[in-house]
């Protein structure tokens, strides 16, 4: 099967690409103790520019395995994936270099972009302004709260200025007040920059409030079980009535899936 | 909030929202945020001073109590610590103590400058390219457990007695110790940072230079306070064996010239400034970086 794997470069001025993301027919198997495993199968997905898509699953949907396919990571067994430029990755860890201090995490992000020097710390400050770190510049990771470090981590992101920014369970390790809280800045920063975001994650409530479309990955092998489109207008909240009678909706079906694979 | 909220429009809520949230996260981030501090001094000196100095004055105790009870009444086996004192304050009036040191201390860290030339791509080539750690991986490990002595006679054979000799054993001494602290550093690295690495752009040599080489030098650090120990005890072996008139008096020559003499209050002399000076160039440089490399990663657990 053949395998293509294209970073469409937009040049500037030009028509804007029709899509973020395009992920057409990708497959992708590992070698297991029993054999290839299939973890993903025959998976069609675009994402628009400045769309919010969450991909949802339970565990062994292989939604994290999709993302790094998207991120460059890793390559395709079969199909494709073509991304508007070069996407940008945030991990649940915050994954930020510990010897270097926030505002040179941000830094590094610029440089290897070839951002010249004279413009990096200007920029570097934005960032952090954006993500309402001002005055964080100068801190060491380790004395950032979790939170914090995911918000430099988010500005890290934003610093590629990639078309597309990909997100791997970023909240799942913080406590819930403060994932309240990143929800709403995510939210506030995507609709302020305009940037496209696949988001990934098994928290059926954190993928209706945040997202515009909500995609379902059945397990072993993930395919797309199903799509709903999020109507409810932003900002949201997670105690929203409205994201909770879609989210019971969504987990219904979600329990459906995971349901399946104890009928051997 | 309460759940009368979710009926207001969005418009209100956004600006609502703006003011809401940021002082929500402010507040947030101020419980969260570590505080930290330095220690006074007062107990930086009960707990890091005092307790070195009360051990060595004891040990100075015993000593003097072992010769002022004659327990042992030999001065040609142990001198009173007050000769070795006379012996060291004679050596610094007559301005030669400086000059030991420094011969010494000179070889020593010029040689281990070379060693840090070598080591570094040395340790780099060997945790970075699988066939040449496969190669010569498990030969610089054991070159760590070879004493360094061993290298003097074939040193004097090659190249004489010179210093050229002094300076190949400290390499060989020391050059596997910084390599092999390079490559467990490497080996350490966490993959999240090279997966976070690739997808900034840094790949390749980019990659090696913001993220590898940064990522590993705790480990590093490690490998060149060791590599110091090393250089230091490789060329105390070969001053000793390899002393030589033309070559200067370092400490291991002073040592060798008190055995040579019979005089035990020099060869305790030069025990004495080998082992401070071993101990000073660590605590002056290397214990510092290695301090500060963890510190300022929030590594350093206090308590």
């Amino acid at each position: 099967m053949a395998t293509t794997t294209t970073l469409a470069k937009a040049a500037e001025g030009t028509e804007p690409a029709a899509y973020a993301a395009r992920i057409e027919h990708v497959s992708k198997s590992f070698a297991g103790p029993a054999g290839q495993q299939l973890v993903l199968d025959d998976i069609t997905l675009d994402v628009a520019p400045g769309e919010f898509v969450t991909l949802l699953g339970a565990s062994g949907c292989g939604k994290s395995t999709l993302l790094n396919l998207v991120a460059g990571l890793d390559k395709p067994s079969a199909g494709g994936i073509s991304t508007d430029g070069r996407p940008a990755l945030m991990f649940q860890e915050h994954a930020l270099f510990p010897w270097l201090t926030a505002g040179k995490n941000i830094e590094l992000a610029l440089r290897l972009r070839g951002v010249p020097k004279s413009e990096r710390r200007d920029k570097a400050e934005e960032l952090l302004e954006l993500v309402r770190l001002k005055g964080a510049y100068g801190k060491r990771v380790h004395e950032l709260s979790g939170g914090m470090r995911q918000r430099v981590a988010m500005a890290r992101a934003l610093a590629q200025e990639s078309k597309l920014l990909l997100m791997d369970e970023p909240f799942a390790a913080l406590d819930a007040i403060t994932r309240d809280v990143l929800h709403d800045e995510l939210t506030r920063i995507w609709r302020e920059t305009k940037v496209s975001v696949l988001f990934v994650t098994h928290n059926v409530r954190e993928a209706v409030r945040l997202a515009e479309r909500v995609v379902l990955l059945s397990s072993r092998p993930g395919r797309v079980a199903r799509e709903w489109t999020v109507g409810i207008p932003q900002p949201r909240r997670i105690e929203d009535t409205a994201v909770a009678e879609l989210s019971v909706e969504i987990t219904e079906e979600l329990r459906g899936e995971i349901r399946r694979h104890g009928q051997h | 909030m309460a759940s009368t909220d979710t009926k207001r429009p969005a418009g209100d809520r956004d600006a609502q929202d703006g003011g809401d949230l940021a002082g929500l996260e402010a507040g947030l981030d101020a419980l969260e945020s570590v505080q930290q501090g330095r220690k006074p001094f007062r107990q930086t000196f009960v707990e890091k001073i005092l307790p070195p100095a009360v051990a060595v004055l004891l040990v100075l105790a015993v000593w003097q109590a072992l010769v002022s009870f004659e327990i042992v009444d030999d001065p040609t086996k142990l001198p009173a610590p007050s000769d070795v004192w006379d012996v060291l304050h004679q050596a610094w009036l007559q301005g030669e103590l400086l000059g030991y040191i420094w011969t010494s201390v000179s070889r020593g860290l010029l040689g281990f400058c070379f060693a840090l030339l070598i080591g570094t791509p040395l340790g780099l080539l060997v945790a970075r390219v699988k066939f040449v750690r496969a190669a010569i991986g498990p030969i610089l490990s054991g070159l760590q457990s070879l004493p360094s002595v061993a290298w003097v006679p074939p040193a004097v054979i090659w190249l004489g007695l010179n210093n050229s000799m002094m300076y190949a054993v400290i390499l060989l001494g020391a050059v596997p110790s910084i390599a092999n602290g390079l490559v467990s550093g490497v080996d350490q690295v966490s993959p999240i940072f090279l997966r976070a690495g690739r997808t900034l752009g840094a790949t390749g040599l980019k990659g090696t230079w913001h993220i590898v080489l940064p990522a590993a030098l705790p480990g590093y650090v490690a490998g060149l306070k060791q590599g110091w120990a090393f250089s230091w005890r490789s060329l105390m072996a070969a001053e000793i064996i390899a002393s030589f008139p033309d070559l200067g008096v370092g400490l291991g020559q002073l040592l060798e010239n008190g055995r040579n003499a019979s005089d035990m209050a020099m060869v305790f002399e030069a025990i004495l400034l080998i082992l401070v000076v071993g101990i000073a160039i660590d605590l002056l440089i290397f214990s510092p970086l290695e301090r500060w490399v963890l510190r300022s990663r929030g590594l350093l657990v206090k308590g």
